[in-house]
C-alpha cells in the first residue's frame, strides 16, 4: 500500500509485516504468513501468521518486562506513554493511510480514528500517576493502624484486540493495560493487522522497554486459546474474540484464575460488537480490570 | 514459662435455645425442603448433634431464587436508599443485643473457643453491618459513577471457618447496594446463618430480601449454576472455585471468589522477637488455622532463626486447648472428621518428605475432632506442606537471609492472599509490602480485619475484594 506514496515511475521499497517480541521483530518462527487484503480483497501485504511458540514465547518476554515495567515510577510511565503519541503524531499520514486502506474508510473518517487514536494515548498517558489517587484509599480501621489500599497492576495481560478497528480499537485496549505497569501479549485484529504491526515501529523507538507491549499477527481462533490457557498469563481480554470462541477462551481462562474481560452483553451480538463505538470516551473500566488492590496494615504508635 | 492450672470456666450454654429441627429460610418464612431431605448438625467437640438442618433441592433454590427476583424487583430494588441503610443498622443493633448468644451458638457449630467468637466474629459481624448500612444512601459518592446501580439477585456461597462473619461479608454489602440474596451456608456450620435469618424477621426485613438455603456442595452447585441469579459470590477453596468460574465463563454472572492461600510470615532480625512470636502463633494457630489468609509459612531470617524457633516453642507450650466454650480455651476443635483428615495426612506427607514434626505436649480429648499445634522445621520450598493449603494448625518453617530472598520465597505460590512482615524499620515495611504479590499485607500485625479494609487475594486466591470503598464493585453494575 505504501506504493501510494510514491512518485510515478519508482518502484516502491516495501515493508515485511513481522511480529514484536521483547522488543526485537522476527517472522513467526513457525515460518508461516498470511495473507492480508484491503477491504475490497486487493493484496496488502504478506502478514506473520503466529504460532503457539509464537505465543507462548510473547508471554515470556512479557513476563520479563513485567519486574521493571511494574516498579518505574509513574510519572515515568506517563512520559514514555506519552512519547508513544508524540511519535504517532508523526506518522500520522501513513497511519491514515493504513487504517483506510485496512477498514475501508473515506478520508475524512481515517483521519478522525486516527487523530482518535492519538488522542487516546494521551489521555491514558496522563493517568499514569492519578488512577492510585483516584482508586486508592486510606482506610478508617478500628485499631492503631494506619491502613491503606493501593492498585498494583495484575501482571501480564493477553489482549485479543477488536476485529473492525483495526488502530482506535487496539490503542484502546492496549493501553488501559500498560498505563497502569501490566505488560501486554495483543493479538491484532486477524483481517487487518497491518496499522497495528505499524505501531509496533513506533513503540520500538519510543522508550516503552522491549517487552512491555508484545504484537501478534496471525488466526485468533489458533492462537488465542494457547493465550487463555498459559498458566503465566494472569488477565485476558476477549474483545476482539467471536461469540463462537470466547466462552471457551473464558472457560480456559478459569484454570489460573485469570482476570476476564468480555464485551458488555448489550454488544455481544458480532454486529452490535463490529459497530462498537470506539470513539466514545473510555472510561476507567479496562484500567480497573487489570489492577489489583493491596491493603497495608502499618502499626502506628511511638 | 509454667503454664497455669486453670480451673475450667465454661460459657453458659443457657443463652441458646436450640430447635430440633430447622427449615430453609425462604421469602420470610421457614420452610421444609420440597423432597423431604435433612442433615444433622453435630458440635466438632463433642460430636453431640445439635440440631437437624433441612437440605435445600433444586426445586427449593428455584423458589428461593424466584422470592429473591421478587423482592429485588417489587421491594428492595424500589425502596429508597435511606430506608435500605435503615434496615442493616437495625440488623447491625440486633446482632449487637444478641451478640452473645450468637458467640456461644457460633462456638458450639464451629468448635472455635469463645474467645474468638466473642471478641473477633461477632463484633466483627455487627461492625460490618452497621459500616455497610451508612453505604447504602451514598453509593453515589463511592467512586462508581454518578447513579451506580445494583445487579438484582445474588447467589452466596460461605465457608465453614467463619460462619457468621463470612455472611456479614457477603449479605451486608450485597444489601446496601441494592441486590437481594439467596445464601448458603456451609454444611457443618449452617446454626448462625439460621439465627441470622430469625434476626431478619425480627427487624421486619421484607420476605425475599435474604434467603437462607442449607445444604452441601451439590446446593451450592444448583445455586451459583441457577440461571435466575446475576451474581455469584463464593468464599472457599481454589479448587471449587475454579469449578465455579468455569460454570459461570459462558454466563453474564458477576463473579468474585474469595479462596485459598499459603501466606508467608516474615521475620526480620530486627523484629520485636517477643512481639512477632504472639503475630505467628495468632497467624496459624487462630481459630485453629482455619483461615485463608493464615500466615502458615513461617519466614525467619536465618541470624534470629534458633532465638524464634525457641522462643515459638516455649509460648506453644502454654497454649490451651480443649473446650471451645471455655473462657481459657486458646485453640478449640477441628471443624470437622474430614477436615482433620486432611491437616493429618498432609502432616504425614511432611514427616515423610522429610520435614521435622514438633508438637507441645498436649491432651486431646477423647471425643471430637483435634489436631495438636504442630510446626515443621526443615522445610523447603519443595514440600507439599510449604506449597499446599492445609487449613489447619500446622505451621511450615523456612528461612532466608536477605529481603530479596524473603520476597522471591515469599512469592513463590500461586496463591496471593496475605503475607506478614515483623521488623523494626518502617521503610522496610513499605519496601517489603510494594514486593509482596498479595493483597493484604500485614506489618508487626496478623489476622487483622475490619469492615473498612479491603480483603481479598491476587493469582490464584481469587478475585475481588471484599470491604471498604472496594467491595462495593462486587454488588454494583460497573
Amino acid at each position: 500500500m505504501s506504493d501510494t506514496a510514491t512518485a510515478p515511475g519508482r518502484l516502491a521499497v516495501r515493508k515485511t509485516y513481522k511480529l514484536y517480541i521483547g522488543g526485537a521483530f522476527p517472522r513467526s518462527e513457525s515460518g508461516r504468513s498470511y495473507v492480508v487484503t484491503d477491504h475490497k480483497g486487493g493484496f496488502l501485504a504478506n502478514a506473520a501468521l503466529a504460532s503457539r511458540k509464537d505465543a507462548r514465547d510473547a508471554v515470556v518476554a512479557a513476563r520479563r518486562a513485567f519486574a521493571g515495567w511494574s516498579a518505574a515510577t509513574a510519572y515515568n510511565r506517563g512520559q514514555v506513554l506519552y512519547r508513544v503519541a508524540e511519535l504517532l503524531e508523526g506518522r500520522r499520514a501513513q497511519f491514515i493511510a493504513e487504517v483506510r486502506a485496512a477498514e475501508g474508510l473515506g478520508a475524512r473518517q481515517g483521519e478522525a480514528v486516527v487523530d482518535a487514536a492519538i488522542d487516546r494515548w494521551v489521555w491514558y498517558a496522563g493517568w499514569a500517576d492519578k488512577i492510585a489517587q483516584v482508586r486508592g484509599a486510606s482506610n478508617p480501621v478500628a485499631g492503631p493502624f494506619f491502613n491503606f489500599s493501593l492498585p498494583e497492576p495484575t501482571g501480564v495481560v493477553a489482549v485479543i484486540a477488536p476485529e473492525a478497528s483495526s488502530l482506535l480499537g487496539f490503542v484502546s485496549v492496549v493501553a488501559p493495560a500498560v498505563v497502569t505497569g501490566n505488560t501486554v501479549v495483543a493479538l491484532a485484529s486477524e483481517r487487518c493487522p497491518l496499522p497495528a504491526v505499524s505501531l509496533t515501529e513506533v513503540l520500538a523507538t519510543s522508550d516503552v522497554p522491549g517487552g512491555v507491549i508484545n504484537v501478534l499477527t496471525g488466526r485468533t481462533a489458533e492462537v488465542a486459546p494457547w493465550l487463555a490457557s498459559h498458566m503465566d498469563v494472569n488477565a485476558i481480554d476477549l474483545t476482539g474474540a467471536p461469540d463462537s470462541l470466547a466462552d471457551d477462551l473464558a472457560v480456559a481462562a478459569a484454570e489460573n484464575l485469570k482476570r476476564v474481560v468480555r464485551p458488555a452483553a448489550e454488544a455481544r451480538a458480532a454486529e452490535a460488537r463490529a459497530a462498537e463505538d470506539w470513539t466514545q470516551p473510555p472510561g476507567l473500566k479496562r484500567m480497573l480490570a487489570y489492577l489489583e488492590t493491596k491493603t497495608v496494615w502499618h502499626p502506628t504508635g511511638t | 514459662m509454667p503454664k497455669f492450672e486453670y480451673a475450667p470456666a465454661p460459657e453458659s450454654r443457657a443463652i441458646v435455645s436450640l430447635r430440633e429441627s430447622y427449615g430453609l429460610f425462604i421469602n420470610g418464612e421457614f420452610t421444609p425442603s420440597a423432597d423431604g431431605r435433612a442433615f444433622k448438625t453435630i458440635s466438632p467437640a463433642t460430636e453431640e448433634v445439635l440440631a437437624e438442618v433441612a437440605e435445600a433441592s433444586p426445586a427449593d433454590v428455584d423458589r428461593a431464587v424466584a422470592a429473591a427476583r421478587r423482592a429485588y424487583e417489587r421491594t428492595w430494588s424500589v425502596l429508597p436508599a435511606r430506608e435500605r441503610g435503615k434496615y442493616l443498622f437495625r440488623i447491625a443493633r440486633i446482632i449487637q443485643e444478641r451478640s452473645r448468644e450468637l458467640a456461644v451458638l457460633e462456638s458450639l457449630d464451629n468448635g472455635k473457643p469463645i474467645r474468638e467468637s466473642r471478641d473477633v466474629d461477632i463484633p466483627l459481624v455487627a461492625a460490618h453491618f452497621f459500616y455497610h448500612a451508612g453505604w447504602a444512601d451514598k453509593l453515589e459518592y463511592a467512586g462508581y459513577g454518578p447513579a451506580p446501580k445494583p445487579l438484582g439477585v445474588a447467589g452466596q456461597v460461605i465457608p465453614w471457618n467463619f460462619p457468621l462473619l463470612m455472611l456479614a461479608w457477603k449479605i451486608a454489602p450485597a444489601l446496601a447496594c441494592g441486590n437481594t440474596v439467596v445464601l448458603k451456608p456451609a454444611e457443618t456450620t449452617p446454626l448462625t446463618a439460621l439465627t441470622f435469618a430469625e434476626i431478619c424477621q425480627q427487624a421486619d426485613l421484607p420476605p425475599g430480601v435474604v434467603n437462607i438455603l442449607t445444604g452441601a456442595g451439590d446446593t451450592g452447585k444448583a445455586l451459583v449454576t441457577h440461571p435466575g441469579i446475576d451474581k455469584v459470590a463464593f468464599t472457599g477453596s481454589t479448587e471449587v472455585g475454579k469449578e465455579i468460574a468455569r460454570d459461570c465463563a459462558p454466563t453474564r454472572k458477576k463473579v468474585t471468589l474469595e479462596l485459598g492461600g499459603k501466606a508467608a510470615n516474615i521475620v526480620f532480625e530486627d523484629a520485636p522477637v517477643d512481639q512477632a512470636v504472639e503475630g505467628i502463633v495468632n497467624g496459624i494457630f487462630f481459630n485453629q488455622g482455619h483461615v485463608c489468609c493464615a500466615g502458615s509459612r513461617l519466614l525467619v531470617q536465618e541470624s534470629v532463626y534458633d532465638q524464634v524457633l525457641a522462643s515459638l516453642q516455649r509460648r506453644l507450650a502454654t497454649l490451651r486447648l480443649g473446650d471451645p466454650l471455655d473462657k481459657n480455651t486458646d485453640v478449640g476443635a477441628i471443624n470437622s472428621a474430614a477436615q482433620l483428615a486432611k491437616i493429618r495426612e498432609l502432616s504425614e506427607v511432611g514427616e515423610a518428605e522429610g520435614a521435622q514434626r514438633w508438637s507441645p505436649p498436649c491432651e486431646l480429648p477423647v471425643k471430637g475432632f483435634w489436631f495438636p499445634p504442630t510446626v515443621f522445621t526443615g522445610v523447603s520450598q519443595a514440600h507439599r506442606i510449604a506449597r499446599e493449603e492445609i487449613f489447619g494448625p500446622v505451621l511450615s518453617v523456612l528461612t532466608f537471609r536477605t529481603p530479596a530472598e524473603a520476597v522471591e520465597k515469599a512469592n513463590n505460590t500461586p496463591y496471593g492472599l496475605s503475607a506478614g512482615v515483623w521488623t523494626d524499620k518502617g521503610s522496610r515495611i513499605l519496601w517489603m509490602a510494594a514486593r509482596l504479590r498479595a493483597g493484604v499485607v500485614w506489618a508487626n500485625t496478623f489476622n487483622k480485619f475490619d469492615p473498612s479494609s479491603p480483603f481479598g487475594g491476587y493469582k490464584e486466591s481469587g478475585y475481588g475484594r471484599e470491604g471498604g470503598r472496594h467491595g462495593l464493585e462486587a454488588y454494583l453494575d460497573v
